[in-house]
Order: C-alpha cells, then sequence, then structure tokens
C-alpha cells in the first residue's frame, strides 16, 4: 500500500509557520515545545477520520489560523479588565491575562492570601523553576493533540500552590481584547497541597466578538486529602473557536467538584481528563451547555478509575438551539485491580428547534469484576405534558419554555456550593435564554 | 443436633466470635439475643458457612458431622437454613424458578430422584396459601421489588419447602409489621417438630412472644455468657443489655 | 471465592473438553485451487452455474476488494488473515447438489443427526404439531445439501431454497434484491462475500402470506483451511410474515477459520421478519488456538410502511466476532429490534452490536443487549442509533447490560447516538456489574452450587433476550448459555 500523504490545508501551514517563527522567542526549552509539535506536524489538525474527533472535525472547523497575540501594554490590558464582566461580583484573589499573557502587575504577591503561592510560568519556563517537573500530570491529556499543541505554543500562565484551607475563590481570568482575531495559549497548574482545600473559578470571554482562537489548558494535582471546587464559565465571544483542557490527578481520599459552563463561542471543545490515583476519592464532574445558531459544542471526557474504591458521578446537560451541533463524548475506564469502582454516567440533551443535532457517545471501558459502573444518555424535546401544565397554569409559552430549560440545567449546576459562584452562573443561563427571546 | 465447641473466627484481623459454645437439640427452639455487635449475625453465618469469615478454632456439627470444612451448598443439603436478615434480589429470576431449583439441587445431593412438575407446584402452593403468599409474588422475579414484610414471608416459604433440619432465623423480625410478624411467627411455628430444631436470632423480645424458645442464651463479645429458660428473654426486656456492658467494662 | 488456581485451571479445560461440535466428518471433497484469484471465482460460478451477470457482479466485487483495507476500528485483535492460504469452495465430491436426500452421501446426514439437526421430514412430522414445524436448508461448507419441506413451502407460494439455485431459478427476483441492502462495496469483509459467495438461503414470501412454518439455516464448516462464506437473502412482501433462524457449528481445529458472511433482509409494507441466530461456531482452545473468525454484515431493510425487523442473536461461539446484525427504518412508522445475548469466555474476542437508521417517520427502534464475559475475554457491544433530519417522532431506547465473571476478562460498551431531529426521543442506559458474592451465597445456602448458582443467576440476567427466541430455541440457547461459562466461576 502507498503512503498516503497528505496536504496541509492553510491553517495548519499557517500553524507550522508560527511554529518555526516563534519558537526561538518563547520561554523555556525548545526541544520539549519541539517534541510537543512533531505530532502535529505529522498528522495536522485531527480530523473525523480519528476516533476522538469523530465528531468535530477540526480540520473543517478550523479554516484559518489566527496569529498568536503579543503581549499587550499595560494601557491595554487595564482596560480590558475594566470591561471584563464575568464573576465581577464574586469576592475572589484574581489572576487575571489578556491576550493569553499575565497581567502580573494586577497580582499583589506579597498581599495574597495564607496558602497561595502563584508563579508567573512565562519566568519559570525561562528560568527552570523547580515545579515544572510537576507539569503534564496526565497522560490521557499529554497524548492528546489539541493539549500538543497548546504544549508547543503555550506562552503564558501561572503556576499556584495551595496549603491548608484556603476559603476566598481563586479566580484564573481570562479576557482577549485584541479587535483582530488572535491566537493565545495559556497553561495552568494548580497543586493543592495534602489536606488543603480551594476553590478555583475561570472564566474566559472576550471584550469583543472577533474569532479568536484560544487554546488553554488547566491541570490540577490534588493531593491526597484535598479538596477542590472548580467553576470554569466559557462566555468567549460568539465567533471564536476555543480549545481547553482540564487535567486533573486525584490523590487519595480527595475530593473535586467541578463543572464547565458554555454560553459562548462558535465552535468549542471542552476536554477534561480524570485520573483517580488513590483510593477512597470522590469526584462530581459537571457540565451544562447552552448552543445556539450555528454553534458547535464538544465536551469530551475520559476517566480513570486508576485506584480501587473511588467514586465518580458525571452529569452533562446539553440545550441546543437553531442549527446548531451538541457532542457528548465520555469515557469511564476501570483498569483490573480497581475493584470497587462506583461509575455513573449521564449525558442528557434538549433539543429546542427543528435544526439541532446531538451526539452521544457514552462509554465504559472495565476490565474489573466487583464494580457497579452505569451510563445514560437522553435526547429529546422539552416534556409536552409539563410544558402544557405550566401553561395551563398562566405561563406563556416561552417563559413556561424558558423555566423548564432552566431547570434542566439546574440539575448540573445546582452542585456548585458557593452560592455567589451558583448564582452568577444561573445568571449566565438566564442571559442565555433571554437572549434567545 | 447441632454442636458448636469453642468457636472462634475473625474478620479482616477483627476477632468476632471468641471460644463460643453452644449446643441445640433436635425439636428444640433455641433463642440466642444481644446487643448490637456482639456476633450474632456473624454466627449464623458462619454455620451457613459464608466465605469471609476466618475460622481459627473449634467445631461445628451437625448430628455429629464436623460441617466446617463443607461448601454453604453442601450444609444446606445437609439441612442447615439461614433466613436471612436481608434476603437478597435476584432480578430476572421467578421466585418459582429459584425454589424449583433450590429444592432439586438439595435432592439431588441427597440422592433422592427430582420432583415432577405438578408435584412441586402442589407443595408451593400448599406452603404458600398458609403464609398467604400470593400466586403473583410466586411469579415475579425472586424478591425484587418485594416489600420487607413479602420478602420474610418468601423466606420461611423456603424453609418449610426445603425441609431443612437445623433452621436458623437472623433478625427474622426487622422491619415487619404486627400482621407480617404474626404470619411469619404462624409460619415458623407450624414448622415446629420433633426432628426440626431452631436457631432465633434477635435483639428484641418481641419476636419470643410469637415464637416461643425452650431455651434463651445470652451473647455478648462472641461468648454465650449466660442461658436460661423463655423467663430469660423476659428478663432482658425488663433491664436491658446494660449488665453486660458493666461486667465487661469491669 | 476458593482457589484462584482452581478457577484458571477449570477455564482452562473448558473450550476443548465442552465445545460438543467439534468433531469431524470424513468425506472426499472437491476444492478451489487454494487462494483467491479471478479463475477462482469463475471456477465458483461455473460451479454454481450461474448466468453472466452473477459472474459480472462478483468480478466487480473483487476488482473494489483489492483496493480496500481490512478495517481496524474493532476492538478484536488477531494475526492478520492470508487470503491467499484459504479455500474458497470446497463442496462433498459425490453429487454436490442431490436431488434427494437418498442421493446425500450418508456420512453427511449422520453428521446432522449427530448436531441433531432432523432433515427428514417424515421424521420432523412424526409427532410433531404442524405449526411446530422446522424447514431446514443445511449448507456443509460451500453448499446445500438439504433443503426439508421444499414443496410444501412452494405450495403457500413460500420461496425457501439455496441461493445458488435461486440464481438460477429466479434471476429476476434475485437480481432486483441483491445487493440492496449491503452494497457490494459496504465494506471490506461484505466485499469479499460478494466475490465468493457460494451457498446460503434464498426466501420469498409473497404479498399476505404468513410463512407456515419456521425457516431454518444449519451452517456447517467442515473442511480444512476452508472459508465459508454464505450469502443469505430473505424479501418478505407485503403484509407477509416470516420467521426464520440460523445455526453454526465447526469441528476443531488448530488453525483458525474464516466466516464472511452477508445477511440482507427486506420487508415491504406491513411485513415482518423474524431473523434469529444462535452462533455457536468452534471458539478456539483456552489458550486461544484455533477457532472462527465470524466476520459478518447483517443487515434488514425496513423499505415498506409498518415493516418490523427483528433480530435476536445468542452468541456463544467463534474466536473473534464482529458483527452488528442493523436496520434500516425507511418506510413510516416501522420498527427495528435487536435483542442479543454475547457471551465470551476462554481467549474469546467479541465486537458486536447494531445499527438503528432511523429515516423514516414515527419510526421505533429497541434494542437489548446483554453481554456476559468470562475467563480472558475481551466483550464489547459497539452500536449506533441515529435519526435523520426526517425522522420526525423517531423513538429509541436501549438497554446494554454487561456482567463480569473474573477478575481477567473486559466488558465493554462503545454507543454512538445521533440525533439530528428534535422530535426524536432517544434513551440510553448501560451498566456494567458482576455476579454479586452475597447473591452467590444466597443461592449456595439454598443448596445450588457454585455452577447451578451462576447459571441461574446469568439466566436471570439474560431472561429478557431469551424471551424473544422460539421456545426450543430458548431452551437450547439457555443450555448453551451454561455449558459456555462452565468452568468459569471457581
Amino acid at each position: 500500500m502507498a503512503a498516503i500523504t497528505l496536504m496541509k490545508t492553510p491553517a495548519e501551514t499557517a500553524l507550522v509557520q508560527a511554529f518555526e517563527a516563534a519558537k526561538a522567542t518563547l520561554p523555556g526549552d525548545v526541544e520539549s515545545r519541539a517534541q510537543a509539535f512533531e505530532t502535529f506536524n505529522r498528522n495536522g489538525l485531527p480530523h473525523r477520520r480519528v476516533e476522538e474527533f469523530k465528531y468535530t472535525d477540526l480540520r473543517a472547523l478550523v479554516r484559518e489560523a489566527a496569529p498568536f497575540a503579543a503581549k499587550p501594554s499595560l494601557d491595554e490590558a487595564k482596560r480590558a479588565l475594566l470591561d471584563a464582566k464575568s464573576f465581577a461580583g464574586v469576592d475572589a484573589v484574581r489572576i487575571p491575562f489578556v491576550n493569553g499573557h499575565l497581567v502580573d502587575s494586577a497580582i499583589a504577591f506579597d498581599g495574597l492570601p495564607e496558602g497561595i503561592d502563584v508563579v508567573p510560568l512565562a519566568s519559570a519556563l525561562a528560568s527552570g523553576h523547580e515545579w515544572l517537573s510537576r507539569l503534564s500530570p496526565v497522560d490521557w491529556a499529554s497524548k492528546n493533540p489539541v493539549y500538543q499543541l497548546n504544549s508547543a505554543f503555550m506562552a503564558d500562565g501561572v503556576m499556584i500552590r495551595v496549603v491548608g484551607e484556603v476559603t476566598t475563590p481563586i479566580h484564573l481570568q481570562f479576557v482577549t481584547s485584541s479587535t483582530t482575531p488572535v491566537a493565545t495559549a495559556t497553561r495552568v497548574l494548580v497543586v493543592v497541597e495534602p489536606e488543603a482545600s480551594v476553590t478555583l473559578v475561570e472564566s474566559h470571554e472576550s471584550t469583543n466578538g472577533a474569532a479568536h482562537q484560544p487554546n488553554d489548558v488547566v491541570e490540577l494535582i490534588a493531593a491526597d486529602g484535598a479538596h477542590v471546587r472548580h467553576v470554569r464559565l466559557n462566555a468567549e465571544g460568539d465567533q471564536a473557536i476555543a480549545l481547553s483542557t482540564f487535567a486533573v490527578k486525584l490523590g487519595a481520599e480527595a475530593s473535586l467538584n467541578t463543572i464547565n459552563v458554555a454560553v459562548g463561542s462558535s465552535v468549542f471543545r471542552h476536554q477534561v481528563f480524570g485520573v483517580f490515583s488513590g483510593e477512597n476519592t470522590t469526584a462530581q464532574i459537571n457540565g451544562a451547555s447552552m448552543l445556539k445558531d450555528r454553534q458547535h459544542g464538544d465536551t469530551t471526557l475520559i476517566i480513570e478509575h486508576a485506584a480501587p474504591h473511588c467514586e465518580s458521578r458525571e452529569l452533562f446537560k446539553t440545550v441546543i438551539d437553531g442549527e446548531a451541533t451538541g457532542v457528548f463524548q465520555g469515557k469511564i475506564i476501570v483498569p483490573p485491580h480497581a475493584q470497587k469502582t462506583d461509575g455513573r454516567m449521564m449525558s442528557a440533551a434538549l433539543l429546542l428547534s427543528e435544526g439541532g443535532a446531538m451526539n452521544n457517545k457514552p462509554e465504559l471501558e472495565i476490565f474489573a469484576d466487583d464494580v457497579q459502573c452505569a451510563h445514560g444518555a437522553t435526547c429529546g424535546q422539552l416534556d409536552d405534558d409539563l410544558l402544557f401544565y405550566l401553561m395551563a397554569r398562566g405561563l406563556p409559552k416561552p417563559e413556561a419554555e424558558s423555566l423548564l430549560v432552566q431547570a434542566f440545567l439546574g440539575e448540573a449546576i445546582e452542585f456548585v456550593e458557593n452560592d455567589s459562584l451558583r448564582e452568577a452562573l444561573i445568571a449566565s443561563v438566564e442571559a442565555w435564554l433571554r437572549a434567545r427571546g | 443436633m447441632l454442636e458448636i465447641k469453642n468457636l472462634v473466627v475473625q474478620i479482616e484481623d477483627k476477632r468476632i466470635l471468641n471460644g463460643l459454645n453452644l449446643t441445640v437439640n433436635n425439636g428444640e427452639v433455641a433463642a440466642i439475643m444481644g446487643p448490637n455487635g456482639s456476633g450474632k449475625s456473624t454466627l449464623s453465618y458462619v454455620i451457613a458457612g459464608k466465605e469471609d469469615y476466618e475460622v481459627l478454632d473449634g467445631e461445628i456439627l451437625l448430628d455429629g458431622e464436623n460441617i466446617l470444612e463443607m461448601g454453604p451448598d453442601e450444609r444446606a443439603a445437609a439441612g442447615v437454613f439461614l433466613a436471612f436478615q436481608y434476603p437478597l434480589e435476584i432480578p430476572g429470576v421467578a421466585s418459582m424458578t429459584f425454589l424449583k431449583a433450590a429444592m432439586n439441587a438439595q435432592l439431588k445431593a441427597r440422592g433422592e430422584s427430582e420432583l415432577s412438575t405438578p408435584d412441586f407446584i402442589k407443595r408451593v402452593n400448599a406452603a404458600a396459601a398458609q403464609l398467604e403468599i400470593p400466586k403473583d409474588m410466586l411469579k415475579r422475579a425472586l424478591n425484587v421489588g418485594f416489600s420487607g414484610g413479602e420478602k420474610k414471608r418468601m423466606e420461611i416459604l423456603q424453609m418449610a419447602l426445603l425441609r431443612s433440619s437445623f433452621c436458623i432465623l437472623d433478625e427474622t423480625d426487622s422491619g415487619l409489621d404486627i400482621d407480617a410478624l404474626r404470619i411469619v411467627s404462624e409460619g415458623v411455628n407450624a414448622l415446629r417438630s420433633p426432628d426440626r430444631s431452631f436457631l432465633v436470632i434477635t435483639h428484641y423480645q418481641r419476636l419470643l412472644n410469637h415464637i416461643v424458645p425452650d431455651t434463651v442464651h445470652v451473647m455478648h463479645s462472641g461468648r454465650i455468657v449466660r442461658s436460661g429458660g423463655k423467663e430469660l428473654a423476659l428478663e432482658l426486656e425488663a433491664n436491658g443489655y446494660a449488665d453486660y456492658r458493666e461486667s465487661e467494662a469491669a | 471465592m476458593p482457589a484462584v488456581q482452581e478457577t484458571i485451571d477449570q477455564v482452562r479445560l473448558i473450550d476443548v473438553d465442552q465445545y460438543k461440535y467439534g468433531f469431524e466428518t470424513e468425506v472426499e471433497m472437491e476444492k478451489s485451487p487454494k487462494g483467491l484469484s479471478e479463475d477462482v471465482i469463475r471456477f465458483i460460478s461455473a460451479k454454481k452455474g450461474e448466468p453472466e451477470w452473477m459472474l459480472q457482479w462478483r468480478l466487480d466485487a473483487y476488482k473494489r476488494w483489492q483496493t480496500m483495507q481490512e478495517p481496524n476500528w474493532a476492538r478484536v485483535s488477531y494475526d492478520k488473515i492470508d487470503y491467499n492460504e484459504i479455500y474458497y469452495y470446497a463442496a462433498p465430491k459425490n453429487n454436490p447438489a442431490p436431488k434427494s436426500l437418498d442421493e446425500v452421501d450418508p456420512e453427511i446426514l449422520r453428521t446432522y443427526e449427530k448436531l441433531g439437526i432432523p432433515l427428514r421430514e417424515q421424521e420432523i412430522l412424526a409427532g410433531v404439531e404442524p405449526e411446530r414445524r422446522v424447514a431446514v436448508d443445511a449448507v456443509f461448507d460451500s453448499v446445500s445439501v438439504a433443503t426439508t419441506f421444499k414443496e410444501e413451502l412452494k405450495k403457500a407460494g413460500v420461496i425457501f431454497m439455496p441461493i445458488s439455485e435461486a440464481i438460477r431459478e429466479y434471476p429476476d427476483l434475485v437480481k432486483q434484491y441483491l445487493g440492496t441492502v449491503v452494497p457490494v462495496t459496504d465494506n471490506f469483509f461484505a466485499t469479499l462475500n460478494s466475490a465468493v459467495f457460494t451457498d446460503g438461503s434464498f426466501v420469498y414470501v409473497p404479498p399476505g402470506v404468513r410463512c407456515p412454518m419456521e425457516l431454518s439455516t444449519y451452517f456447517r464448516i467442515n473442511e480444512k483451511n476452508t472459508g465459508q462464506f454464505e450469502r443469505t437473502l430473505i424479501i418478505a412482501d407485503k403484509g407477509s410474515y416470516v420467521s426464520y433462524l440460523e445455526g453454526c457449528t465447526a469441528p476443531k481445529r488448530d488453525e483458525n477459520q474464516l466466516h464472511a458472511a452477508v445477511v440482507e433482509l427486506i420487508a415491504l409494507d406491513d411485513a415482518e421478519i423474524k431473523y434469529s441466530t444462535v452462533q455457536n461456531w468452534y471458539p478456539g482452545d483456552a489458550q486461544g488456538k484455533g477457532g472462527i473468525y465470524n466476520f459478518v454484515t447483517k443487515r434488514g431493510d425496513c423499505r415498506g410502511k409498518n415493516s418490523v425487523i427483528t433480530w435476536t442473536q445468542v452468541e456463544t461461539g467463534s474466536a473473534i466476532t464482529w458483527k452488528y446484525p442493523s436496520c434500516i427504518l425507511r418506510g413510516d412508522n416501522s420498527r427495528g429490534e435487536f435483542y442479543s445475548i454475547a457471551v465470551s469466555n476462554g481467549m474469546q474476542q467479541v465486537d458486536s452490536g447494531t445499527k438503528m437508521i432511523h429515516l423514516g417517520k414515527n419510526t421505533t427502534s429497541r434494542i437489548i443487549s446483554k453481554g456476559i464475559a468470562a475467563g480472558r475475554s475481551e466483550n464489547t457491544y459497539r452500536g449506533l442509533v441515529s435519526a435523520h433530519r426526517k425522522a420526525t417522532g423517531a423513538r429509541n431506547f436501549t438497554n446494554c447490560d454487561s456482567l463480569l465473571i473474573g477478575n481477567e476478562c473486559g466488558a465493554h460498551t462503545v454507543p454512538y447516538i445521533e440525533s439530528k431531529n428534535a422530535t426524536a426521543v432517544f434513551e440510553h442506559e448501560a451498566t456494567t456489574s458482576k455476579i454479586s458474592e452475597d447473591q452467590m451465597f444466597y443461592c449456595q445456602q439454598r443448596g445450588l452450587s457454585d455452577e447451578e448458582a451462576t447459571a441461574l443467576i446469568v439466566n436471570g440476567f439474560v431472561k429478557d433476550v431469551l424471551q424473544q427466541l422460539p421456545m426450543e430455541f430458548a431452551v437450547e440457547a439457555q443450555k448453551l448459555i451454561s455449558i459456555s461459562l462452565e468452568g468459569s466461576v471457581g
């Protein structure tokens, strides 16, 4: 069989050129970046023939590669942050990024609450900081093409270490303000030391609707007995193509409660890679996606129960309006020794309009016999009987619909314990519904 | 006759039974009472042959034969019946199917010929009528969706049909309302006979008003600490287990 | 559970000891030259006395096949198949096309007797109620050796005969439908089959006819180094009904043998087809040596409105199973059903499931899949449910449960659920569990042995599917499942 050489698309060619041009100036070890880029160079953007990207063909969706954003001036950064709205009312330690670059002047490194250490990534990469060895804790992520692109291009980010119980949430605030489309690649590593606890908040937004191309990675190591609450909000502009990865490694008796709420982007792919590496750990992994017009929203997760006696619950809700397409791919893996695993995954989709589509692929991969694993997937319209009931009580149809959609998404959002965070997320659902009309 | 001699049992390195001695004669109804955690349920599981328990010392003789080396199914065929505190649900297997499989397995093990279907149905229907078990319950999957009372009646039905010689009732009264308790007790009393003995395990005296024991044993910290007649149960009802706890502490 | 070693030993023993159909029949065979070429295809076509258009169809398929690659997406691994080491045609030398049973080689008749397949109508008639009768087409390697009740079925207007005969006798019917459900270019194995298929059954039920008896085909691979490439085509015309059963066995051999079949079902308006399979090809020994590679394309087309196609399968055999009996729900209000029990033990690998493609309005489908993995086997459910834009009111319910016995096997679930219509309602649920130790103890306490208890619980687990089989088959299937799992618990 003759070897088939694929023609590179204009976007792929542009990315190769961008890497060649940038690699000398990007901070840190060029060799490891080149290694990460190598697979991309060989395979190009993942496309529908690659099983994990069957429903999200990046080769087709990413027509042009936007140039990587330069570091903004301090004035520009300040203006951008003034315009940022997400979680503005939530009391938090803010770690702001504008156009993919840390605004370090906005952080009082000395005045951080007790138990939090923050190290800017760009300088850490340049100086070979000792924490760098803790990057890439999850193999599933390291093998992933979107993550590899981030590894090749990551220009900035932070590394955060948490000791003890930290009550004030840490808000990682990503704002893109460039008026022309730009690409960004940020990397965040959060290490939560044994018995420590923290609430992490991420917001991703743009001050304009340009077709930005962010590729963000957040990596989390929750050591034994650590407790982490994590809320992520994708409120990117309508034209953005947003790729993101949340990779988490959980130690023994740790707990994680995480949710990704998506209201923005033209195309998004959010990936969650979770590994349970110690016993008696629990995780609640949720998602709520709202898609309209011709949006394409993909949530893909792999949860590996690498240790026995762990419990995971995954609950994903997708609402599809207009001609949008939703994708959910979720895989629970239980290796032979992980006895007494208890894993339950549910994906539910609601199609509000005729033109929408939903693709569900929930998988189980089980090698241990003493486990309880289940997944479910549903897909359908709003319940006519419920709608009728509400209308019979006097609600006009749009309001009745909104109420039911809110209730549907609310089931995933209600797991957020922090009141102001939960309310902010509910407000984003309400705003989405209002915009729908 | 069942004789337990110096039985020492542990589970996951935790000692539960500490040199327990007990004799139950043919035709005798013996009650074992004791506070939670005294090892009552462990005793019933060890007699029936559950695997998680490690027998460190002692023996259990059924009609003179040590049954400790036997598997649970062999013990069942030899006459041991355990009415579970929490009967298990088996989805997809109709109660009738299960009863037939169990009865025939035991007949086979004893070298007797299997029952014909009409004989089997006749026996089941007769026994079920006595326990007020409706026919549709027998068609449903074993214990699936049964109420607490239905599950316990199903246990007693099996006890009647399997004709076991040594029957253990493990907290059979738990989760029963008064009517269910009456039906279950009547079912057990009807089975009392000179060649069948019972070990009734219970935390409360209530059940013993309905199934009146010949002997009562008090269990504490994995041992029988006191034995007596049926009046001992009343005494325990009045004074509780506090005396035994104090003697332990002393 | 007692000693692990004991369990392992028992599992090691089972395949070899318990495959009851592993004997070989000594018959002198005539074979095509080894390997695959245009000449071999011409040889097969000539042997079957085919018209020119059929030969051309085969040659086109062969040409296409040479450009195709073996699929590798399934969760199975096996040594590369050398397609030139296979005989594509093998038939008993004496009278490969017997006119009556008296002309069939007595050795072959004895084979079917040993397998418990009745071929003599008078024997079947004795003491059997008429509606319980089963007509049998017996396929031995590459040819059909006997078809029973042909005459009686003909009276009802039902055509039931080997496909090679149908190509000669009813060329127009065959031409009209062959390859319309599984196109020649569908997939690697289906294309291979299109080039080299030898025998299989052809059924046509005319409008309004309820087929007066169950139809069945019994497939037997006997000859060494041969592949079996059968092709079955069933057409249920408007308002008709037919129930069809299929059984398969093969001798124990150290080398792997290839079975690449294609089955096409077509149901026109208001017609119903029930297709049941008990697949018990030789699974190989405990080390994974030998066994059948079962790469099968089965697809039903609910072409007419209100049509119904039901697939029921009990899969206990084969070293590798790659099989996705599917339904294309084209006609409005049509219904597709898939009921499956897949048992794997030893070193078996199963990758099986279904596709339900909703095209018409108010189409419904139902999938019940029960996978049981024991020994060192791998058992994967792979399924697709899709609703196209115009499939208003489509409904699907899927339930796939897996049961693991032992700690060296794997059970996997890979469903694809795609909806492009807002009014479609899809529900999917899957669970993986094991037989709980408490359930086992409870059964044992009532006097059941380990194996009896396992068989009982497993039968409860698969009950929903067994109920879909015709009665005689259900009993057989139940026994087969118990035998397949013997020794899998300690």
